[in-house]
């Protein structure tokens, strides 16, 4: 009916930079979540999101890696040593001895986070008895103590008390690296650093895995939170999940508005003046404490939430406007026409009517998806997040609660506010450029 | 033209538009009754999960009750029956005392006129800082923050954006007019988005200014200090209102006022060559006059609803805050109280707008209460 229309709408959009802007940040959105969905499976995002085990070779509250390269410094990365560590066997009347050395080089030039051993014994009847023994690169050897070893042992060597008193009051994690010079800033001993783990086994076949693990201060492009979660899982999840709200909240209002709108100016008399006033009850209603309430007494879950915002939009004040706008248009002699070759009064609203204002309506549309998704992460900061899903809004609740900011983990505040900044810039640049090209009252400027 | 319409004295006329406008405001005024009426139902429905947050009310009585019996010692060497007995007692005295032993349906008709009547109650957990429960007095004292704070930022935009509207209409199309119009979509990000980098640049990296709160701690004693004090932390909040808001509000009166300033009667005072600011004082301001109004109460209504995060991020001590912490609480009370006041503000709000309205619109003042 109207191709023309839209085919000189898109060759005047594309005069303006800021559209085109909007579009490319727009398209890569959408892009970063089509390879988000592929990449990692929803059930597979939800289930290490959740925390815990798939997450113990992370390091805690570490920066991104990108951060520290601008910077120059060059900050620990996690290291993982032991696996295919050589064994040494020598065996004695009931038992074995074995040793096994976990060798790495240091050469950051800051230090590692944390320490942590992962020992593991399977399969033994009596557990095992392990001594450990660390040589820095200058031949100085201190020893870790003795541990008994369980199926599956975790040795926190950064929470060894004693430890840091032998090592001059130095955390286990810096002293162990650190140069023996006693100075007040402790500075690195680059070089060769080994971890001998000198075992007793009772068994004959059965051995023992160790897992050495100096976690790093920085980790992959967006770093991890106090949980040891990789932020990046949370960010790439992030981007469907809004988008997917913030149009479906956008769609599910905007077109709901429109037809009720449509329907009152149609039929006029009692159905109008019902909308009407249900448009004046709903705004008075109080959307964002409506749904801090639904949120905190009924569920969390997004889809309950978009489903309330989408019930709560329906009779919002752009009725009003979508009335100025279809009034005049209900007088057109085409409606008119249609009613007199006979058009069902469905017909006429949905094929006559509304596609007049569509055009009118695109801009509006476009600029409010950032609104639902600001509003989604306006929730999650709150507390109000959807219990299992990463998002955005939830990051920055996590960075809100842990202080973050106080505490200078800047990337964890950033990082998702950057996210969310570019979706609302994207799509209001695009909406406004909209408006400039499909809104008439604009056009003749 | 028809008799009707005729124009009639002055005396009479003047006559004729009180009328009109004293109908049209009756009117008025019954309809947002109505509306504030039902969405008050509506929100006690809500608050009270249709009468669920009974049920779990009533658990919390029965456990509460059996271990204040439980813990006083007087009652340690009662016999187990007697025990029960004297519980039960006293459960029933406290659902008698809320009243739960009515349906929902019947209590609900009666907070909704005791909450249309402003007796909101007491508070279940929650008290004021000066250690009252009623509803009343915690949200009253919480008014003036959310007053303080969303007031002036309103307005502070409001006059700033029409202010530099009008002066960007007149410059269509220099730098600063497409610096403007490019900064616009800065705006999809609320308040409280500003707040978070706000509070990162001024209080954490360079620590000028408080993060949160309202007065320092221990408040100043005298009472210029006070103010002082409330400044400082009112200019952080503040600083995140204005710069969310203020380039698209900029953006749209500017358009607003282009449009406006391109009607055949602005040319042609043009054409007679009147001075600039006469003709927009009287050429683009007068007519124009009534959508600045409407939109300066309708910004006016959408600062009641949007303050909650805001406060929470700034630790901002007013209404939005006190109503997350009550819903926190499942105190149903606070949180109907706050709506009602809520809703009453919006009224009042819109209320005002229609009277402007009519004042403004003389359509509205000759045909009454008929739209």
């Amino acid at each position: 009916m109207n191709g023309g229309r839209w085919r000189d709408g898109w060759r005047e959009l594309r005069r303006y930079p800021s559209a085109l802007v909007g579009m490319v940040i727009i398209a890569a959105l959408v892009g970063l979540s089509l390879y988000t969905v592929v990449a990692i499976p929803y059930p597979e995002a939800l289930d290490k999101w959740r925390g815990g085990e798939p997450w113990r070779l992370h390091p805690v509250n570490a920066g991104p890696a990108w951060a520290d390269r601008l910077s120059g410094g060059r900050q620990a990365r996690t290291l993982i040593v032991g696996r295919g560590a050589e064994v040494e066997e020598a065996p004695f009347a009931g038992g074995r001895r074995l040793r096994m050395a976990l060798a790495f080089d240091y050469d950051f030039d800051g230090f590692p986070s944390e320490i942590n051993l992962f020992l593991r014994a399977e399969g033994h009847e009596q557990r095992p008895f392990a001594r450990l023994l660390w040589q820095a690169p200058d031949g100085r050897e201190i020893s870790l103590g003795g541990h008994r070893i369980g199926r599956e042992d975790r040795v926190s060597i950064s929470q060894d008390r004693a430890l840091e008193r032998r090592l001059g009051g130095r955390v286990p994690h810096i002293g162990l690296l650190a140069e023996p010079d006693g100075e007040a800033m402790p500075r690195v001993q680059k070089g060769r650093h080994v971890l001998l783990l000198d075992a007793v086994v009772f068994d004959d076949r059965a051995g023992i895995d160790a897992e050495l693990v100096l976690y790093g201060r920085v980790h992959g492009i967006a770093g991890t939170d106090h949980q040891r979660r990789d932020l990046r899982l949370a960010l790439l999840w992030g981007t469907p999940v809004a988008l997917a709200f913030g149009l479906l909240a956008a769609v599910g209002t905007t077109v709901t508005t429109l037809v009720i709108a449509a329907v009152g100016v149609w039929y006029r008399g009692w159905i109008d003046a019902v909308i009407q006033r249900l448009t004046e009850v709903n705004m008075i209603l109080p959307v964002l404490p409506i749904l801090v309430m639904v949120g905190t007494l009924y569920s969390t879950s997004i889809w309950l939430m978009l489903g309330v915002v989408v019930v709560l939009g329906i009779f919002s004040a752009s009725i009003k406007m979508y009335r100025a706008m279809l009034l005049p248009i209900r007088e057109a002699p085409y409606i008119e026409a249609a009613q007199a070759y006979g058009a069902s009064n469905l017909r006429i609203v949905m094929r006559y009517m509304i596609p007049r204002i569509l055009p009118v309506l695109i801009p509006t549309f476009v600029t409010l998806i950032p609104t639902f998704v600001f509003l989604e992460a306006s929730l999650a900061v709150l507390g109000l997040g959807d219990p299992v899903l990463p998002t955005w809004g939830k990051v920055l609740n996590d960075a809100q609660s842990q202080s973050a900011l106080y505490n200078g983990y800047y990337y964890w505040v950033v990082s998702p506010a950057v996210l969310l900044m570019l979706t609302g810039l994207g799509f209001a640049m695009l909406g406004f450029a909209l408006d400039r090209v499909f809104n008439p009252r604009l056009r003749s400027l | 033209m028809s008799d009707s319409q005729r124009i009639p004295p002055p005396r009479r006329a003047l006559w004729r538009d009180l009328r009109h406008l004293l109908a049209y405001t009756v009117k008025r005024l019954l309809a947002l009754l109505l509306t504030v009426l039902v969405s008050v139902y509506l929100t006690i429905v809500i608050a009270n999960m249709g009468g669920r947050v009974d049920e779990l009310r009533l658990v919390q009585i029965r456990s509460e009750a059996a271990e204040a019996v439980r813990a006083d010692p007087a009652f340690l060497d009662m016999p187990g029956e007697e025990r029960h007995a004297l519980i039960e007692r006293r459960v029933s005295l406290e659902v008698e005392r809320l009243r739960l032993d009515q349906p929902f349906l019947l209590r609900s008709v009666d907070y909704l006129q005791r909450a249309m009547r402003l007796e909101l109650g007491r508070a279940e957990q929650m008290h004021s800082d000066r250690g009252s429960r009623e509803v009343y007095d915690i949200i009253v004292e919480r008014l003036p923050a959310t007053l303080l704070l969303f007031g002036s930022a309103n307005l502070l935009v409001f006059f700033t954006s029409v202010f530099v509207a009008l002066t960007l209409s007149r410059r269509y199309g220099s730098a600063l007019d497409r610096g403007v119009i490019a900064l616009a979509p800065t705006s999809a990000a609320p308040g409280w988005f500003y707040g978070i980098f706000l509070i990162l640049v001024f209080a954490f990296v360079i620590p000028l200014l408080p993060a949160g709160g309202m007065v320092a701690a221990p408040p100043p004693e005298g009472r210029w200090e006070y103010a002082a004090s409330v400044l400082r932390h009112m200019l952080l909040p503040l600083a995140a209102m204005f710069l969310s808001s203020i380039f698209v509000s900029i953006y749209s009166w500017r358009t607003f006022f282009l449009i406006h300033s391109s009607e055949d009667y602005v040319e042609m005072a043009r054409a007679k060559g009147l001075p600039s600011h006469l003709i927009e004082r009287r050429y683009i301001l007068r007519p124009t006059l009534s959508p600045i109004v409407t939109s300066f109460l309708l910004m006016l209504i959408g600062l009641w609803s949007g303050a909650i995060i805001l406060e929470q991020v700034f630790n901002w001590p007013g209404l939005g805050s006190l109503l997350f912490r009550a819903i926190g609480h499942r105190d149903t009370p606070v949180i109907i109280g706050a709506v009602v006041i809520f809703a009453y503000l919006l009224a009042a709000t819109v209320f005002l707008l229609d009277i402007l309205y009519a004042l403004l619109d003389p359509r509205v003042r000759l045909e009454g209460g008929r739209r």
